[in-house]
């Protein structure tokens, strides 16, 4: 009962949370002057005009970045668990952990001699 | 429990017994202790900014704000009076409602992670057993609002801005989650108390000062603050990826940060500085409060203090700082960690159960962990050095091959 008073609680804050930013907003779509015009609500691009779309295809780095970023941060949560048992572990799990973070080791070696973690 | 005077923690079952609905109490009691927690941040804020002004103009041999209140305390209020009376543009090819939502969820996630922060051995928000977990979890929505923010302005410079700082943002994530690893493996659990008591003997910085220093660095890569503050880049891209934003939208973001840098400092001095631990605790709990205060306040300052006399990275030497020094960095000292913790705990230097607590009694064992980490920490700076001058006899043969002179003082870029 006492941990799922704790989730409560995290709950009632995911719901609360909102509202501290948002009450500042509201209050100044109330309070400040709304005079928009066409040139006003130009893209700014230090007075440059936008040439073509915005949202277009960008450099496949950082692709290359992200998927880098999301094979460490799954597999890194695998360990948080190993690292709670730590101390009732054998030594047998505790050899699978390392060969889990060999394993890690080896994406990381892999990806540097690939040359994926040069900023070109 | 049956004084009232604990009120915080004991509002619910004092209700009960004065004739309330079980259910009403309990939801009351949340509620309290919600905007409580939330309080506590947003208050700071207000006060944070001002002492961030003051401390860099102190740097950069300036006064500060000087003029609203007594020492321009008030300066912040007045700015936001300010920012409420401004008009707010939404750039017309702007995606509306992402563009209303990141500001948003800037501030909110930020005021999020302190659910989990213990203020007192008595007072947290709520004392998850992934206390951790959670942390990260909420922390990696930043990466999104950034996202978010710099994808609906319908800018290029804002978009820009936006994958740059992702970049950062998530790179950087990955040495500090690694060095949150550490905190774990000697205390055995993910909440965050469970975290603070295991300090009791010594703190972790102690134990493992490489740990704690990779954590800090990222954490400061990770609120975008100079050194590594390429998500505010005037020369390059105009801003970053809150260009289009204005008033109060750009105020949020602009509180979300400072914010930011004040939880990470709480969080450092909980993980690494002992929490709540200092003298007295065991019989006045309230004083934790006090204890963690100071601790943070430490961090704070020392993050202003780097903040303003560090010269910013090249967005190129921030990716390899991170991921072909900090991240094997952290890689390495988690094997280590955990072969020393196995090693003490094999020489039988861990302090018996009703030991944990005494300075003394845990000496052993920290020594073995500091002296691992020094020599780890010597080795991994030493390959560093040598790096370095490689590059730097690189660069002087490319120079005597140009017929130039070579570059006085060395340009290394390790």
């Amino acid at each position: 009962m006492e941990t799922l008073n704790e989730w409560a609680f995290v709950g009632v804050f995911f719901a609360i949370a909102w509202v501290f930013p948002a009450l500042p907003i509201i209050g100044a779509w109330l309070v400040r002057p709304k005079k928009p015009n066409a040139l006003k609500k130009q893209t700014y691009e230090s007075g440059v005009e936008t040439v073509g779309d915005t949202w277009v295809q960008f450099r496949v780095q950082y692709y290359i970045y992200g998927l880098v970023f999301l094979i460490f941060d799954v597999e890194m949560i695998f360990l948080f668990p190993w690292a709670v048992a730590y101390e009732r572990l054998d030594w047998f799990a505790y050899g699978a952990g390392f060969l889990f973070i060999f394993l890690l080791t080896d994406a990381l070696i892999y990806a540097w001699r690939k040359r994926a973690l040069e900023w070109v | 429990m049956t004084s009232c005077v604990d009120f915080i923690n004991t509002l619910s079952p004092c209700l009960v017994r004065a004739g309330w609905n079980a259910d009403l109490a309990n939801l009351l009691s949340l509620l309290l202790g919600v905007v409580i927690v939330a309080t506590v941040p947003l208050l700071t804020v207000i006060l944070l900014i001002w002492i961030e002004r003051k401390f860099a103009a102190r740097i950069q041999d300036r006064i500060g704000p000087n003029r609203v209140g007594p020492y321009g305390l008030l300066q912040s209020l007045a700015d936001a009076l300010k920012m409420l009376t401004k008009e707010d543009i939404t750039p017309s090819g702007a995606d509306r409602i992402l563009f209303n939502l990141a500001p948003i969820i800037t501030f909110a996630t930020v005021v999020l992670i302190w659910a989990i922060v213990p203020f007192t051995p008595l007072h947290i928000g709520a004392d998850l057993s992934i206390g951790i977990l959670y942390f990260v979890a909420v922390g990696s929505i930043g990466a999104v609002k950034v996202m978010i923010g710099g994808w609906s302005s319908n800018n290029k410079y804002a978009l820009l801005g936006a994958f740059r700082t992702i970049a950062l943002i998530v790179s950087y994530e990955v040495p500090m989650i690694l060095a949150l690893l550490v905190p774990v493996l000697m205390a055995g659990s993910m909440g965050m108390q469970d975290l603070t008591r295991a300090q009791g003997g010594m703190w972790f910085i102690v134990m493992s000062p490489l740990a704690a220093i990779i954590f800090f660095v990222a954490n400061l890569a990770e609120t975008g603050r100079s050194p590594f503050d390429l998500l505010e880049a005037e020369s390059e891209l105009i801003a970053g990826y809150n260009i289009e934003y204005s008033g109060f939208k750009f105020g949020m973001f602009m509180a979300g940060e400072f914010m930011h840098v004040f939880t990470v400092a709480v969080l450092t001095a909980v993980l690494f500085l002992g929490g709540w631990w200092g003298p007295f605790v065991d019989q006045v709990p309230a004083l934790g409060f006090i204890w963690l205060g100071l601790k943070t306040a430490v961090v704070y300052l020392f993050m202003l203090l780097i903040r303003n006399t560090v010269p910013r990275f090249r967005i190129d030497q921030v990716m390899n700082i991170n991921w072909k020094f900090m991240v094997p960095l952290s890689i390495v000292l988690i094997l280590l960690q955990s072969f020393l913790l196995r090693l003490i705990d094999a020489l039988g230097l861990r302090p018996a159960p009703e030991l944990a607590n005494d300075l003394l009694a845990n000496l052993p064992q920290t020594l073995v962990l500091l002296a691992g980490n020094l020599v780890l920490g010597a080795i991994f700076m030493h390959l560093l050095q040598r790096h370095g001058r490689t590059l730097r006899e690189a660069d002087e043969a490319l120079a005597v091959v140009k017929g130039e002179a070579a570059p006085a003082g060395g340009m290394a870029e390790a």
